[in-house]
């Protein structure tokens, strides 16, 4: 490791301002930190600080991401030889989605890295990790046969935009990673709906067998062909079409209690989020006035992106409500309009991704009333100490 | 038995290097008074270089409130006078000679005197700088009456001193200390003390509070939080436990008794245990190779809140221990990724959460690079108020005094926030932008 460290030291000084290289300056901050954790030390204030860091945190992050990406990978290929009527052996199946998928994950790490690193050169700052982890997203709320060049202006579109236009990482309004596959899904809706898009060599229709349609547990209900959702096992586990890392609910809870654990992510959002959707889910089985209203909270909750969603997108702390009793609201509020959206709109099979963007765009109204109520509690307790 | 409050929020940081239960007394030659040590204080210097001074000879003034005046701890010689960039005033060196010798300022009780009289006295001798109010921790304004003086008889910062331990001999001189602060109160003399055994409990003339919980706990604004949060217009003064034994020397002996006991703590120091001695201490008279190596970081203070000082350095007015630990000057190979099975952190994001209770040994490093606000909802867990950390931070960078004034600045202080920044993901400076905060709000009020 020294000589490494040693070569960084040497070659250090041509990053720097007025030397060859400094227009990379941003570039080679960002790996010489990903090797080394920087010598710099406190000044003022606390002379300690937790080893916690933006690097660290993120990669729990991915890391709570992992099983549904390994679930994901082994599904894609799971559904495909199941669409051919074949049997396929494990790494067959494997074999297949890594094919399918690492591509998606590459391009957008890769596109959407380029422009993380372009703009922090051009704003003199280090490049911030907050895209590592929409980098694992975006793969991950795709279809599997999505265009790659689909992906890679998604990914622009959504960084750029939905990101760096507000001023980079911590500031950005919507989460980048929902923006991308709203993005696809309003400028491509081919590539996005229907139900040949979530099993992979499926629309090009060869070879499929008779009665494979590929339809998702969701469009079945929209169909109110309730009969055909899958069983709650399946459901469960995962062995239904869908976006790469949305089916399995095992590999979504295993990240959740990570994020849980860990304290990165916010369990009042989770759990207020799946609050909302049963709640939901309850007042449409009171009504029930058509057969989706009838489906149960656990086989809904089940269905669709629901809790990929609250785990990994409602839960991002920058789009988020920031304040603990405005995320119980907020939370609450994305599950309730998300099984909303998906009920009662014909028009988007999947509500999670608008209930979370609108959410999104109403977490600093939540905030300021938590914050007011805040602030008056301290107004009212002056008046209270002013009288006596 | 006093009533109990618990403090739930917090965080104990259990480090390597505790001082032991055993005092060394000593009173070396070398001594300072730093007016950087004075939040809001503009110094104005009453004495130079080669000038003769007794414990209690005045050495500066306030520029703007002449009638506060620091004074000498010991008697000596003025040796030199420091200054650093733009000529602040960084120290003013006191060569000791060996028998000290006091101003005299008149043995009489409290009781006998009137409030004014009180008030001179503890201006003349130089320890009326040791009361400070809230808001704005500054020194307390001799023109103003409290609302209520607050006292936490404990510390429960990580290596802090154990104020059980020092005060067990001092009650005496704390009583008279207390009666002295009760005639300076409209209200009342309160005292947080840890638990119902804490030797402090049997003090007379105040209200004895028990505070069970991790650290901020013995912070004494989270004590006032608790109690009685400031409101806008409030005026409660703080005084350090110690300080009022010294108050209530000044009245029972009639002089200036700058004698202190600190801690030295940390990885670093070699023998970590208590020390007799007085204010404005030497760091290099206690610790003669003591340190164990070079590289090494001495704090005049606790590691959350203290000051950095050199190997020349001299102890704060207002601090009561010095901490020695490894500095972190080093590159970490794939730092961030290792499991970090010895790497404390507040988050359970290392796996270091897996062993349960152990003393660590923590360094300077910043373990990262400075980022913007990404993670929300971890500040609120080490904070035991009813305040927003992150938007009461976010008002003091846009200096928004009206918002800053609404989200409660005036019952903070930057130590209430130490561990806020000790916890921060981002890396931020947490402390100072509080203080930055407290000053604007200061300078917009008077």
């Amino acid at each position: 490791m020294k000589a490494l460290r040693d070569y960084l030291d040497k070659i250090k000084p041509r990053f720097r301002e007025g030397g060859k290289l400094e227009k990379f300056h941003s570039t080679f901050e960002a790996f010489e930190t990903f090797l080394f954790v920087p010598d710099k030390t406190t000044f003022k204030g606390s002379h300690i600080r937790d080893y916690i860091d933006l690097k660290r945190t993120m990669t729990v992050v991915i890391l709570a991401l992992v099983p549904s990406l390994l679930f994901g990978i082994w599904n894609v290929g799971f559904q495909h030889f199941r669409s051919l009527g074949q049997d396929a052996g494990f790494w067959q199946l494997v074999g297949f989605g890594l094919v399918k998928v690492l591509p998606i994950v590459v391009v957008s790490y890769v596109t959407g890295l380029a422009v993380e690193f372009a703009f922090a050169q051009y704003r003199k700052h280090e490049v911030n990790e907050g895209f590592l982890v929409s980098g694992m997203l975006i793969p991950l709320v795709m279809p599997p046969d999505i265009p790659l060049w689909m992906v890679a202006v998604a990914t622009v579109f959504a960084v750029i935009l939905g990101k760096e236009a507000f001023g980079g990482t911590g500031m950005n309004v919507f989460n980048p990673a929902l923006l991308a596959r709203a993005f696809l899904f309003f400028a491509y809706p081919a590539s996005m709906t229907g139900d040949t898009t979530w099993t992979a060599g499926l629309a090009s229709g060869k070879g499929v067998v008779d009665g494979f349609s590929g339809a998702t547990p969701l469009s079945n209900a929209a169909a109110e062909a309730l009969d055909k959702i899958p069983s709650l096992t399946d459901l469960f586990f995962g062995f239904i079409p869908g976006s790469i890392g949305e089916t399995s609910k095992l590999a979504i809870l295993i990240g959740a209690v990570i994020l849980i654990l860990t304290g990165i992510g916010s369990w009042r959002i989770m759990l207020s989020g799946l609050i909302g959707g049963v709640t939901m889910t309850l007042i449409f089985n009171a009504f029930a006035v058509n057969k989706y209203m009838t489906i149960d909270p656990l086989t809904q909750i089940m269905m669709g992106s629901f809790m990929f969603g609250m785990v990994f997108m409602a839960t991002d702390p920058v789009t988020a409500a920031q304040t603990n009793k405005g995320k119980w609201i907020y939370g609450f509020l994305a599950g309730f309009f998300a099984i909303m959206v998906r009920v009662f709109n014909p028009a988007y099979p999947e509500g999670t991704m608008l209930a979370i963007l609108l959410m999104n765009t109403f977490a600093p109204l939540i905030d300021h009333y938590v914050i007011e109520s805040n602030i008056k509690r301290r107004l009212k307790r002056a008046k209270v100490t002013v009288k006596s | 038995m006093a009533e109990t409050i618990k403090i739930k929020k917090g965080l104990n940081i259990n480090l390597i290097g505790k001082a032991q239960h055993k005092v060394t007394e000593i009173v070396p030659d070398d001594f300072a008074l730093k007016p950087t040590d004075f939040n809001g204080v503009f110094p104005r210097l009453l004495v130079k270089e080669g000038d003769e001074v007794k414990a209690g000879s005045p050495i500066f003034c306030d520029k703007y409130r002449e009638e506060i005046v620091f004074t000498s701890p010991v008697s000596g010689r003025v040796a030199e006078i420091k200054r650093g960039d733009k000529r602040v005033l960084q120290e003013i060196c006191i060569q000791a000679e060996p028998k000290t010798e006091y101003v005299d300022f008149g043995k009489n009780e409290a009781a006998s005197l009137t409030r004014e009289d009180l008030v001179k006295k503890m201006l003349q001798s130089g320890v009326w700088p040791m009361v400070r109010q809230r808001p704005y921790n500054v020194i307390a304004n001799p023109a103003d009456i409290a609302d209520d003086v607050f006292i936490s008889g404990f510390d429960s910062a990580p290596l802090a001193p154990d104020y059980g331990f020092i005060l067990k001999n001092e009650i005496a001189g704390f009583q008279a200390g207390v009666n002295v602060l009760a005639r300076l109160t409209k209200g009342k003399v309160y005292i947080g003390v840890p638990s119902n055994d804490h030797p402090l409990t049997g003090i007379n003339n105040a209200v004895i509070t028990c505070f069970e919980g991790p650290h901020p706990a013995g912070n004494v604004g989270i004590q006032i939080h608790h109690i009685k949060p400031v409101n806008k217009g409030d005026i409660i003064w703080t005084v350090n436990p110690q300080d009022v034994v010294i108050i209530g020397k000044l009245f029972t002996l009639g002089v200036y008794d700058a004698a202190v006991t600190i801690a030295v703590a940390g990885s670093e120091a070699r023998d970590p245990h208590y020390y007799r001695t007085l204010k404005g201490v030497s760091v290099k008279s206690l610790l003669v190779n003591d340190a164990k190596n070079g590289n090494t970081r001495i704090i005049s203070g606790n590691v959350l809140t203290g000051t950095k000082i050199s190997h020349n350095g001299y102890l704060g007015f207002y601090h009561h221990q010095f901490t020695l630990i490894p500095e972190g000057n080093y590159h970490e190979f794939f730092g961030w990724a290792l499991p970090g099975l010895k790497k404390f952190s507040f988050s359970k994001t290392f796996f270091s959460w897996t062993h349960g209770k152990r003393e660590y040994k923590l360094d300077t490093n910043l373990h990262g690079g400075v980022r913007s606000y990404v993670m929300t909802g971890m500040y609120e867990k080490v904070l035991p108020m009813d305040i927003l950390p992150m938007q009461l931070i976010k008002a003091c960078l846009v200096e928004d005094i009206e918002l800053m004034e609404k989200l409660g600045i005036y019952e903070v202080d930057e130590e209430d926030f130490a561990l806020v920044e000790f916890i921060d993901t981002s890396k931020t400076e947490i402390q100072s932008i509080i203080r930055k905060g407290l000053d604007l709000v200061r300078k917009e009020m008077n």
